[in-house]
C-alpha cells in the first residue's frame, strides 16, 4: 500500500517537472508607444533574429512587416472548412431524402435542390465559422492556463519586444543596446 | 465677415469630429470601461435588475402555465394559427439583426465608429437572439420532443423535412447564434486579458484568467487573429442577410395573399436592421450614461445610427409601398382584399400605428438638432420598436384572420399568458444584458484604442491635440 502511494507521488513530480514551464531567458525591452517598437522590431529582424515577439495592448498596424510574419494561413482553413460544410449539408439533404428513405412531400422532386440551398449555406458558414475560430486558437497556443505576463500593462497601454535567448544569433548586450536606443523605457534581462 | 473668416470656418467643418474624447489616453480607456466590473452595482442597477427578474418571473409563470396546460392558453383559433408568439419570435430575431451588421458590415466597410458600440450590440444580438430562441420551442406543444426537429438517426427511420421553411429556421437560427457567439468571445478574449491583468483579487484574477485562455498580446497571435476576425465579419454578413431572408420565408415560401410576396427578404433584412439599431440606441443611451462611458460612446455614435434608422426607415416605408402598389397591380382580388382589409378592416389600427412609428416618426431624423437630442432620439427609438413590434403582428394576423373563406373568418385577441410571456421575454433579454455589463467590459478596449487619435503618438503626451480627429 505504502508503495503503491510513493509510486503515484513519484508519477505526479514527474507529471508536474514535464508540465512545468521552461522559465524565458532573453531580453524584453518595455516601449510607451508603438511606433519606437516597430522602429525595435525591424532592427531585431534585420539582425537575422527569429525568435522573437512583440507584444501589444492592440494590433499594431506595421508590425507584422517590422517583424517580418507572414500573411496568416487562416483563410485556407475557412476555405477548406467551408467547402466541407457545403458538401455536408448538402449531402445530408440528398442522402436523407433521396436515398435513405425517398418520401413523396407534396410530389416534389426527392432531390428539391433550390429547396436546399438555404440549409446548404447555414452548414457552409457554421462549418467555416467554427474551424476558423477553433484554428485562431490552436495557431495562437491557446488555451494557455499559465501564459507568461512580461508585464502587466502589456494589455493596457505598454509594448514589449522579447528576444529569446534560444535563438542562434542572441547577443544580450547588443540587443538590449539596441532596445534602449529605439527607445525604449525599460529593458530587462530575463 | 472677411474671408479668411470663412475659409476658417469651412476648413473646421472638413475636421471630422473626434470618436473618442481627445484627452484620453490608452490607459484611461481601461480604467474607464473595466470600472463599472470593479465597483459594486449602484442602487440603479439594483432596480433595473429587480424590475427584468419580476418582468422574468411574469414570463416564467406564463411559460408554466403554457407548457403545463398546453397552447390552448392562448388566444389562438383555427384560422389564426399563428400569431403573438411568432410576431414575438421574427421581433426578436430583427433586433438581433443590428449587432451583427455593427461588428460584422461596418467592420468591412472600415467603419471606425463602430468600434465603440459593437461589443454592447453583439451583446444584445446574442441575448436577443436566445429570447427569440424561446417562442418557436414553446410553439411547438410538445416542448420536451423539441429535438426532433434536428435530423439525427432515430429508431422511426425518419428524417426531417428539407423542403419546410420552418426547418430552415431552425438552421438558421441555430447557426447564427452559434456564429454570433463564437464572434463575439474571439473578440472578447483580448479585452478579458485586460481584465484579468488588473485584477488585485485572486479569485477574480483565476476566472478572467481561464476566460482569457491565455491571452498575452503577442503580435504573432495579433496577426493571427486580425485575419480571422476579418473572416468571421466575412461569414456573419452574409449570414446576417440570409438569417431574415429565411425567416421571412416562413412566409412568403406559403401561398397566403399578404405573405406570399418575393420583397420578403430584403423587407424583413431592412426592418431588421431598423428596429436593431433603435433597441442598440435606446440601450446606450441609458448604458452610456449608467456606466460612465459617454467619452466613448459619443453624440456621433449616436447620430450615425440615428441615420442609419431613418435610412432603414424609408426602405421599410417604401416595401409598404411597394406591397400595396403589387396587390392592386396583380389584379388579383384576394390580394387586393388583403391589403384593403390591412389598412381599413378591423385591425387597420394596428396597421396605422405601424405606419407612424416606422415611416412617420424617423423622419424627425432629418434635423440634425433631433439626431443629436437624447431624450428625443430615445423617445423615438422606443416609438420604432413598437412600430417594428406591431409590423410583425400586422403581417401574421391581418393576412391570416380572413383568409379564402368568408365563413372562416375570426378575430384573434391575446391572451393574459401570451401578454405574460411577451413581458417575460423583455425580462430576459435586459437580465442578461444587465449581467453583462457587471461581468464583461461594454465596450470593445483593444479596438477603441486602435482608432484613437494618439495612435501616432503614444500614451497621448505631446502633440496629438493638434491632429484631432484626423486619424478618426
Amino acid at each position: 500500500m505504502a508503495n503503491s502511494m510513493a509510486q503515484v507521488k513519484q508519477v505526479i513530480t514527474q507529471a508536474e517537472a514535464h508540465m512545468a514551464k521552461k522559465p524565458l531567458k532573453g531580453v524584453v525591452g518595455i516601449f510607451s508607444e508603438p511606433e519606437s517598437l516597430k522602429r525595435a522590431a525591424a532592427q531585431i529582424r534585420d539582425k537575422q533574429v527569429k525568435e522573437f515577439d512583440a507584444f501589444t495592448p492592440f494590433p499594431v498596424h506595421g508590425i507584422e512587416e517590422a517583424m517580418g510574419l507572414k500573411r496568416s494561413f487562416l483563410p485556407w482553413v475557412t476555405f477548406i472548412s467551408g467547402l466541407i460544410g457545403c458538401a455536408a449539408g448538402l449531402g445530408l439533404q440528398i442522402w436523407t431524402s433521396a436515398v435513405d428513405w425517398p418520401l413523396n412531400v407534396g410530389g416534389k422532386p426527392f432531390v428539391s435542390l433550390p429547396a436546399f440551398i438555404p440549409i446548404t449555406f447555414e452548414c457552409t458558414v457554421l462549418f467555416a465559422g467554427l474551424a476558423t475560430a477553433g484554428a485562431l486558437i490552436a495557431v495562437c497556443k491557446l488555451p494557455n492556463m499559465n501564459p507568461d505576463i512580461l508585464h502587466p500593462d502589456l494589455t493596457n497601454d505598454k509594448f514589449a519586444l522579447f528576444v529569446s535567448a534560444e535563438d542562434p544569433s542572441y547577443r544580450e548586450t547588443e540587443f538590449s543596446d539596441l532596445l534602449k536606443r529605439a527607445g525604449a523605457i525599460d529593458v530587462r534581462t530575463l | 465677415m472677411s474671408t479668411p473668416e470663412i475659409i476658417l470656418r469651412n476648413a473646421a467643418q472638413l475636421v471630422k469630429e473626434p470618436l473618442i474624447d481627445p484627452k484620453k489616453k490608452y490607459a484611461d480607456v481601461n480604467n474607464d470601461v473595466c470600472a463599472p466590473l470593479e465597483r459594486l452595482p449602484n442602487f440603479a442597477w439594483w432596480k433595473a435588475f429587480g424590475i427584468a427578474n419580476v418582468c422574468l418571473l411574469i414570463g416564467l409563470t406564463a411559460m408554466g402555465l403554457t407548457i403545463g396546460t398546453g397552447i390552448g392558453q392562448w388566444g389562438l383559433n383555427r384560422t389564426v394559427g399563428w400569431a403573438f408568439d411568432i410576431t414575438n419570435f421574427v421581433f426578436w430575431i430583427g433586433i438581433g439583426h443590428a449587432g451583427t451588421l455593427i461588428s460584422a458590415i461596418l467592420f468591412l466597410f472600415r467603419q471606425k465608429w463602430r468600434t465603440s458600440i459593437n461589443r454592447s450590440a453583439e451583446a444584445m444580438t446574442i441575448f436577443a437572439v436566445m429570447t427569440a430562441g424561446l417562442f418557436p420551442l414553446i410553439h411547438v406543444g410538445r416542448q420536451w420532443m423539441a429535438f426532433w426537429l434536428f435530423p439525427y438517426p432515430n429508431q422511426r427511420d425518419l428524417w426531417v423535412n428539407f423542403r419546410s421553411p420552418l426547418l430552415w429556421d431552425v438552421f438558421a437560427v441555430s447557426t447564427y447564434f452559434t456564429i454570433s457567439l463564437v464572434f463575439w468571445y474571439i473578440g472578447l478574449i483580448p479585452d478579458i486579458a485586460s481584465v484579468r491583468d488588473r485584477a488585485k483579487n485572486k479569485i477574480r484574477k483565476l476566472i478572467y484568467g481561464i476566460l482569457s485562455l491565455g491571452w498575452t498580446g503577442s503580435a504573432r497571435a495579433w496577426n493571427h487573429y486580425e485575419t480571422a476576425y476579418m473572416l468571421l465579419a466575412g461569414l456573419s454578413t452574409p449570414l446576417v442577410l440570409s438569417v431574415h431572408s429565411i425567416v421571412s420565408f416562413d412566409f412568403a415560401v406559403s401561398i397566403l395573399p399578404g405573405w406570399h410576396t418575393t420583397i420578403f427578404p430584403p423587407y424583413f433584412v431592412a426592418g431588421a436592421i431598423f428596429s436593431g439599431f433603435a433597441m442598440v440606441v435606446t440601450l446606450l443611451v441609458i448604458a452610456r450614461k449608467v456606466l460612465g462611458l459617454e467619452s466613448y460612446i459619443r453624440l456621433v455614435h449616436l447620430e450615425n445610427m440615428n441615420k442609419i434608422i431613418m435610412l432603414t426607415g424609408m426602405m421599410v416605408g417604401y416595401a409598404y409601398a411597394t406591397e400595396f402598389f403589387t396587390a392592386w397591380y396583380s389584379a388579383n382580388e384576394y390580394e387586393r382584399f388583403v391589403f384593403i382589409n390591412r389598412a381599413f378592416g378591423p385591425y387597420g389600427w394596428s396597421y396605422w400605428t405601424m405606419v407612424t412609428c416606422n415611416v412617420l416618426i424617423p423622419q424627425l431624423f432629418w434635423f440634425k438638432k433631433i439626431r443629436r437630442s437624447l431624450s428625443i432620439m430615445f423617445v423615438i427609438s422606443i416609438f420604432v420598436n413598437i412600430g417594428m413590434w406591431f409590423e410583425r403582428f400586422v403581417i401574421i394576423v391581418t393576412s391570416l384572420h380572413r383568409d379564402f373563406l368568408p365563413s372562416s373568418w375570426s378575430m384573434y385577441k391575446p391572451s393574459i399568458v401570451e401578454v405574460g410571456i411577451l413581458i417575460g421575454s423583455f425580462g430576459m433579454f435586459f437580465t442578461l444584458f444587465l449581467l453583462f455589463c457587471r461581468v464583461l467590459p461594454t465596450i470593445a478596449m483593444s479596438e477603441v484604442k486602435g482608432v484613437m487619435h494618439g495612435e501616432q503618438h503614444g500614451t497621448g503626451e505631446a502633440g496629438h491635440h493638434a491632429s484631432g480627429g484626423a486619424h478618426g
